[in-house]
């Protein structure tokens, strides 16, 4: 198995925190009918934050002190770009489940989101990351959505990764996985990182 | 003009030149996002001085949201007599990022945080 790795990837901790990981069979309904199920996973992960997140207790006197709201947006905005992509990019011929994990840390929120990715479309997806991780990117963000409203025919916005970056200050990192070569597996983990 | 279905709704007022946006935007798409866009780029059409952008009810956005707002505010810098008020709730943080970075893109942009 080859294994490439981009960005601040942080690996998977089979750790006793508290976590929660939802798979999605690629057997089961279409994409386009999945589409809003993305939001309805991204709620249900942002209320499992709600419940179970107690967070870094700085003393025993605000050990009650609620979350700030934007965590909970940034979960539920995060979960469901990364839901998204990984419905939108995936291999369905591979049959490969798509599965997002979450865990809670006392500091920190990490998504790991695995899917199936067309081995012809890698080569251009590490040339997205590696310009990710190699500009500033504020400039990217802004300099992409001036490319995207000047070019009519543009589908995809490539905003999601940037935005969670610039507007949410979250840390990125992917892991490519070649897992079988005939016929080709390859597998792609996302992992978001957020500081709380 | 209003484009309304269970999930979100976006209504354009031409007595206030307003357009109100409510609910959650989850579209897949630009274009799934196009009639929209449609519906921002005529208001801002019609109403030659100024127009408000009302986001306080919008609860959810994704990022091709994301992309038809910015879409939208670089498509008004080619008129330049348009002044857009853009209100959101100040408590809300990701209503005030999304904003100012409309704001960054149409610097004649007003925000007007509640």
């Amino acid at each position: 198995m080859t294994t490439q790795i981009f960005g601040d990837f942080i690996e998977e901790l089979h750790d006793e925190v508290e976590y929660l990981k939802i798979g999605f069979s690629p057997n089961s309904v279409p994409l386009k009918q999945r589409w809003r199920n993305n939001g309805l996973s991204a709620d249900f992960i942002a209320d499992y934050l709600q419940a179970f997140f107690v967070g870094k207790q700085k003393n025993s006197n605000d050990s009650n002190t609620p979350i700030p709201a934007r965590s909970k947006n940034a979960v539920k905005y995060i979960a469901n770009e990364l839901l998204e992509n990984a419905m939108k990019f995936s291999d369905e011929t591979s049959k490969y489940p798509t599965k997002i994990a979450f865990r809670l840390y006392s500091d920190q929120l990490v998504f790991h989101v695995t899917n199936s990715i067309k081995p012809q479309k890698v080569e251009n997806f590490q040339a997205i990351i590696k310009n990710l991780t190699h500009e500033d990117p504020n400039e990217l963000y802004f300099r992409r959505m001036e490319a995207n409203a000047s070019n009519e025919n543009s589908t995809q916005s490539g905003l999601g990764l940037l935005s969670m970056r610039c507007d949410y200050s979250a840390k990125l990192g992917w892991k490519f996985e070649t897992l079988q070569t005939n016929p080709p597996i390859i597998t792609v983990t996302t992992m978001v990182c957020l500081n709380v | 003009m209003e484009i309304k279905t269970e999930d979100y709704s976006t209504t354009y007022y031409p007595e206030t030149a307003t357009v109100v946006c409510k609910g959650s935007l989850l579209l897949s798409g630009a274009e799934e996002y196009a009639p929209i866009l449609q519906l921002l780029n005529g208001a801002a059409e019609q109403q030659p001085n100024r127009l408000t952008l009302d986001v306080k009810e919008l609860e959810f956005l994704n990022s091709s949201g994301i992309n038809m707002f910015t879409k939208f505010v670089i498509n008004v810098r080619k008129k330049t007599a348009l002044q857009v008020v853009a209100v959101g709730y100040e408590e809300i943080p990701w209503q005030v990022r999304l904003l100012k970075n409309l704001q960054r893109l149409l610097p004649t942009l007003t925000l007007n945080l509640e």
